[in-house]
């Protein structure tokens, strides 16, 4: 197969295996590529280091656009977990929801979901920036080290549990805030690091000003002396 | 980890592709639970009662059972043996000749009684599980389907799934209880008669526990968000009705999908993804610890 040499093509997975598919993305070095009858395949265009534009017609498994460098994806229908896990740069966008996990530990880059995303958004995140256009299920934003998550709709419950940094703008209601994490005021930075992220995801029109921030209460960062007896 | 899928029709039309159906979705689901598998297919009810079993010695005489039962009951058996299934058909009380069998004939299994129901299961590979008991002839009206990767009680064909302990009501299961034990005990007490060691069998047992005692199916779910501690994705079935729940921080994975024609559930999206029509369905994630039923007027 002379997968190398393909360029502007597309890949069609009721007539080539999944494996024919991803290998053809990673070896190719720039240009578009449109994906048919995904199926709800897992680990599709997983680890894509160039900058190539994928759209995918239909909806996908689990881990999609994992480890991202560069490439820009496109889910045109639903995502299952884990997408765009370990994200460390580009674009991976998602029209319909998202399964738990959405954006796991990504380091960088930016993940779009225009519909909903389920529990554990951005969970360990550490660096990734994740917007969101409906709302995003229970325990988001746990552990999260830094980045940002934007989240149009409402967050559920415990949201940015045990936050190390990285920061949380919600436009809806919170169910409830985890453990460390708590409301912070909305500044100038934050409207306009806002404004930018809401740009970057194509929600021109959505004012920063109608968000709310969260973040690190920054006091499970450190060993406390009073508690050494429970050790 | 197990797959599970469940199809439940709303429009008599694909009542003849029920099992073809069902058998695609339990195929893409192979990987999650490659140990072994059952289904559970809902036809239109019987005048009387039928009850499938099974038997893991091959041996098993099925006439001289159906005899014995007949004594028992002083009502007519017919018997009709699947492999190292039976199904047992008898004008006379179902539940009641489960309870004979289950404490006269312990070589058996009782895999379900009721009108509507019939429930096969086998260990090694789905698809030929599927063939062995015929799933993609089979027609009806909904069916439920598993595939399963034990973790908590030993790969047997009584441990696979699904589970029905009563009328007409089954379980397909994916995670793990913590509290079935305790919980067994109770239900024990309470006069329900469990057949394994599977956690499934006693989340099974609970609703039907609860159903005998008035509840509706909803009701019934409702009350093992309280009961149940574990991490759990169930699809049940009745007689006319098919529900979905999780667990309340959604351990385990669930995709609905709906069109007028039918409800589909599954663990993962590539089980649905070649039912007719899916490209209207409106397609979600069920929410942790909500109820999603369906049913029809009985």
């Amino acid at each position: 197969m002379t997968v190398a040499t393909l360029r502007n093509s597309v890949l069609d997975l009721a007539t080539a295996s999944l494996r024919d598919v991803n290998r053809t993305l990673h070896l190719a070095e720039a240009g578009s590529f449109e994906v048919m009858h995904p199926n709800g395949a897992h680990a599709l265009a997983c680890g894509l280091d160039a900058p190539l534009d994928v759209t995918i017609r239909g909806h996908v498994g689990y881990y999609c656009g994992g480890m991202n460098k560069t490439a820009s994806i496109t889910v045109d229908g639903n995502a299952g977990t884990g997408l765009a896990e370990n994200i460390m740069s580009g674009t991976v966008r998602v029209t319909g929801d998202a399964s738990q996990s959405a954006g796991a530990s990504g380091h960088g880059g930016l993940v779009v979901i225009e519909g909903d995303a389920s529990a554990r958004c951005g969970i360990s995140m550490k660096g990734v920036d994740i917007v969101v256009g409906g709302s995003v299920g229970h325990m988001s934003a746990f552990m999260a080290q830094a980045g940002s998550l934007v989240v149009l709709g409402d967050a559920g419950d415990a949201l940015g549990d045990s936050i190390y940094e990285a920061r949380l703008y919600v436009r809806g209601t919170v169910a409830s805030l985890g453990a460390d994490c708590v409301e912070k005021p909305m500044r100038d930075e934050h409207q306009a690091e806002l404004r930018v992220l809401l740009d970057r995801a194509g929600y021109a029109s959505v004012d920063p000003a109608a968000f709310r921030r969260y973040g690190s209460a920054r006091r499970l960062y450190h060993f406390k002396v009073d508690n050494v007896g429970a050790y | 980890m197990c797959g599970i899928v469940g199809l439940y029709l709303k429009s008599e039309a694909l009542a003849g592709d029920l099992g073809r159906l069902t058998a695609l979705m339990l195929h893409e689901m192979r990987g999650r639970g490659p140990d072994s598998a059952g289904f559970a297919v809902y036809g239109a009810p019987e005048p009387g009662a039928k009850l499938v079993l099974l038997s893991e010695r091959r041996d098993t005489d099925w006439s001289a059972l159906a005899r014995r039962l007949e004594a028992a009951h002083g009502a007519a058996v017919e018997v009709a043996p699947i492999d190292d299934h039976a199904v047992l058909r008898t004008e006379g009380d179902g539940q009641a000749a489960r309870d004979w069998l289950i404490a006269n004939a312990p070589e058996v299994t009782v895999l379900s009684v009721g009108r509507s129901i019939e429930l096969f299961k086998g260990i090694g590979d789905p698809d030929a599980v599927a063939e062995r008991f015929g799933l993609p002839a089979r027609t009806g009206t909904h069916a439920i389907a598993h595939t399963r990767m034990a973790t908590e009680s030993a790969v047997t064909t009584a441990g696979s799934h699904p589970f029905s302990t009563g009328a007409d009501t089954c379980l397909v299961h994916n995670g793990s209880l913590s509290n079935h034990n305790g919980l067994r005990r109770r239900l024990e007490a309470h006069g329900e008669r469990f057949q394994t060691e599977n956690d499934s069998e006693v989340a099974a047992g609970y609703l039907a526990w609860r159903m005998r005692g008035g509840d509706s199916l909803t009701d019934a779910v409702g009350a093992a968000l309280k009961d149940l501690d574990g991490f759990y994705t169930f699809a049940i079935g009745t007689a006319g009705g098919f529900a979905v729940v999780r667990d309340p921080i959604a351990c385990k994975p669930a995709v609905l999908a709906e069109t007028d024609d039918w409800v589909a559930m599954s663990s993962e999206f590539r089980a649905i993804a070649k039912l007719p029509g899916v490209g209207h369905a409106r397609i979600w994630e069920p929410k942790p610890a909500e109820i999603y039923s369906w049913s029809r007027a009985a």
